[in-house]
């Protein structure tokens, strides 16, 4: 009696019943490829992994060079399951953006970016954007040797873009050189700005993943069942989740994420320092790009051609927007495979060279 | 095949009934699902309680060179990880004490008008035993020993 009062008073305010109604009608197309429809939830999963952990990371971690790093110390040598914690941190950031990579791909090949759902693949390119940068930016954080060379080496990067490049580079590091300063701005990028850009994003991603529902690949349009979104779907997605939890905790037990020497402005980079495995096919092409192309800086060039990728992506579904185009399709598909070989093979290369 | 015709059904087969089994899964799964959650929450809860540090057993530290401390003059040590106040007395004696105030923990200072130790935060008052003599504070200040070695004004916990 007592707790349907309750319900009805929230109900008359918030309509629940309205929601419950809507979410009862949901349904998730069911064929051969709807295993694909989990990874954007599962990246979802690991995001809010990613939230809790950090938070709990605040309550100790210290951003300044001075006591950056003797904090994370502290964090996994005194702070009771601060080991786990850091750990989970940094395995379930690895992890999503895993997860986020197969939901682009899977995404792009069953041309789930097709009308109405063009805003939907850039809010999502947008959240890949997001998603490095939390990655660049919180990697500096522990404030070691292997992370001071990285953000030395990344925003060098940066700063090697003709015209704009110089003025992105002072603004990343705080400064003319990698220091403090640099640290104090990451922390601030990683655990403010981010964050609530990625909600936003998130925000309308999900949103308009609801108005539109899941896409159904064109060869399974008049021939697929239905699956009930509340319990069916979600109780996968949950079994899902669950497993997820389970690999975090035997990954972070097993191979606890390492916390290296402290950073020293004045001691060389160590051997066979590399970046972290996502950025390793982007390292491992400027490796092997000549010094000079036709007159011009390798090293740019290459830097350049990345970033015309990256644009290329966002503008993906204005390019290919007609299902009936069938050459288009194929050259879409070519450039796909294309380019996952390029990642996978230059990713094992980077990490298998000295 | 309706509820009661099943549990006939079932009864007949020899089978037990289903109610009980159902039940019994649903309480395996209520509770492997509180399991998994303590196993989040209690490392999370853990995890927020800070960690003891083990402070420095300092029983003895150098407060102050004497050229620091004229006489009706004080000043604030570090003993350990708490500070102390060293006080110079009028009449040329060494007092140190906690300068921890017992009312609600602020510093407290020496007051070469008053010849009193004060405290600013809620005008408590010390006399220079430490004893409190005005306003809130509600116990004396804690009191150590005093020596000079050479220069050196040391200050040892009683």
């Amino acid at each position: 009696m007592r707790i349907a009062s309750i319900t009805n008073w929230l109900d008359e305010r918030l309509s629940i019943s309205t929601l419950a109604a809507v979410a009862q009608k949901k349904e998730v197309p069911r064929h051969r490829h709807s295993i694909w429809y989990y990874f954007g939830g599962m990246t979802l999963f690991l995001f809010a992994v990613q939230v809790v952990t950090g938070i709990l990371l605040l309550l100790y971690y210290r951003p300044s060079a001075e006591n950056a790093f003797e904090s994370v110390q502290f964090i996994i040598t005194e702070v009771k399951f601060g080991w786990l914690i850091r750990s989970i941190h940094s395995w379930s950031a690895n992890l999503m953006i895993a997860t986020l990579f197969i939901h682009m791909f899977s995404v792009f090949f069953l041309r789930a970016y097709y009308p109405p759902r063009e805003i939907t693949w850039v809010s999502g390119a947008f959240l890949l954007i997001i998603v490095i940068c939390f990655g660049f930016s919180g990697y500096l954080l522990p404030w070691n040797k292997l992370a001071f060379f990285a953000t030395k080496v990344g925003t060098e990067i940066a700063g090697v873009v003709p015209i704009v490049g110089r003025p992105i580079l002072r603004f990343l590091r705080g400064g003319d050189d990698v220091t403090g300063a640099t640290l104090t701005r990451f922390f601030g990028f990683h655990v403010a700005v981010l964050p609530a850009t990625a909600t936003v994003f998130i925000a309308i991603h999900v949103a308009l993943v609801q108005l539109h529902g899941m896409h159904v690949p064109q060869k399974y349009e008049h021939n697929y069942q239905r699956m009930k979104f509340f319990p069916n779907f979600i109780m996968r997605d949950l079994i899902g989740w669950i497993l997820a939890i389970g690999v975090l905790a035997a990954l972070a037990a097993l191979f606890p994420w390492e916390l290296g020497e402290k950073a020293d402005a004045f001691a060389p980079a160590p051997a066979g320092i590399k970046p972290e495995w996502y950025f390793l096919f982007m390292f491992q092409t400027l490796k092997w790009i000549p010094a000079k192309i036709l007159g011009l800086d390798g090293e740019v060039l290459g830097i350049m051609a990345f970033n015309v990728i990256a644009l290329l992506l966002f503008i993906v579904p204005f390019i290919d927007r007609d299902p009936e185009n069938r050459r288009r399709h194929l050259i879409f598909n070519i450039c796909g495979v294309f380019a996952l070989l390029f990642i996978v093979v230059m990713t094992i290369v980077g990490y298998v060279t000295k | 095949m309706n509820p009661d015709t099943r549990k006939t059904a079932n009864r007949n087969s020899g089978l037990p009934e289903s109610p009980p089994r159902r039940s019994f899964l649903d309480y395996l799964l209520g509770a492997s699902a509180l399991a998994t959650l303590g196993a989040i929450v209690y490392p999370i809860f853990k995890f927020m309680s800070p960690p003891q540090i083990v402070e420095s057993a300092e029983n003895s530290v150098v407060a102050a060179k004497l050229s620091e401390v004229p006489p009706n003059s004080g000043k604030i040590f570090k003993f350990g990880n708490k500070p102390g106040i060293l006080v110079h007395t009028a009449p040329g004696e060494f007092k140190a004490f906690s300068a921890v105030c017992t009312h609600l923990e602020c510093i407290v200072q020496y007051r070469d008008d008053t010849k009193q130790i004060w405290c600013a935060c809620h005008n408590g008052q010390y006399n220079l035993s430490g004893k409190n003599i005005g306003g809130p504070p509600p116990r004396p200040l804690e009191e150590y020993k005093v020596n000079t070695r050479g220069d050196d004004v040391v200050v040892t916990r009683g």
